[in-house]
């Protein structure tokens, strides 16, 4: 099998999906133009949707990743979430909350001058796992927490 | 035009840590108004972060991230003086940038 072929054959193909959305109009062209948001991967209602969008690969679950969070959240619309990679080469840490309408929460890229390190509050609108997925030297590792949720954050 | 962001940092070694504050409604786009109207998504989508001009941190964020967003971050090869920028932009294009200086510590 020539693999040089097989790939070009797959990124024609990729292109053609994006063109062909882009046609149908559900990427706007300046949302394609922003800085490749992955509009497909915000838009997904499961996480293992938007971690496919993201092409992301079956993580690894890791110890050495650190996802603080409470462990019972009274209010759904401020979480505070701390997490640490302690994964030598870290690149970004991605978050995912399973149980949101749109489970992709963002990626934070660190592999510029970054410490792997991000603290931040976020929205959940019920208990669910929280996902902390960290991309490190071409691997993929992840570690989840269980937060419970009185009051959903939804409408905030 | 979105108030300015309160940015703080402190020196730990050549390792800064950024917190800042971000004032933005960030709508998840599923609440009602008083008129039982759904509030438009509005949220910031792209936040970068800048150490004199050079491009040290940037994230891609969605709806989910608490009304007034609070981040912080660590930066490394960091020294009294240097320039920190921060910026966002969110799905409606609005954009703000603010600049500290880093001060001894």
């Amino acid at each position: 099998m020539n693999r040089v072929r097989r790939s070009v054959l797959r990124s024609v193909g990729a292109a053609g999906v994006v063109a062909g959305a882009m046609a149908a109009g559900w990427l706007k062209p300046n949302a394609a133009l922003a800085a490749d948001r992955n509009t497909a991967a915000f838009e997904a209602t499961s996480t293992a949707g938007a971690m496919k969008a993201l092409s992301m690969p079956a993580p690894v679950d890791s110890k050495d990743i650190e996802l603080k969070a409470p462990d019972i959240a009274e209010n759904g619309a401020v979480v505070p979430l701390e997490i640490t990679s302690n994964i030598p080469g870290t690149e970004s840490i991605t978050i995912f909350i399973d149980k949101n309408p749109f489970p992709y929460v963002g990626t934070f890229d660190v592999s510029k001058g970054a410490m792997p390190f991000i603290a931040l509050r976020v929205k959940m609108a019920e208990s669910s796992n929280i996902r902390a997925v960290v991309q490190a030297a071409g691997k993929t590792f992840a570690t989840a927490k269980e937060v419970k949720v009185t009051i959903g954050g939804c409408g905030a | 035009m979105a108030d300015p962001m309160k940015i703080r940092a402190s020196l730990q070694g050549d390792v800064a840590e950024v917190r800042v504050l971000m004032s933005h409604p960030m709508e998840t786009g599923q609440r009602k108004d008083a008129d039982g109207k759904l509030v438009p998504l509005h949220f910031i989508q792209t936040i970068s972060a800048r150490l004199n001009g050079k491009p040290v941190f940037d994230a891609q964020t969605s709806q989910a991230i608490s009304r007034n967003p609070v981040f912080a971050f660590k930066v490394k090869g960091a020294k009294p003086g240097d320039k920190l920028s921060i910026s966002w932009e969110d799905n409606t294009g609005e954009k703000r940038t603010d600049e500290i200086v880093l001060g001894p510590t």
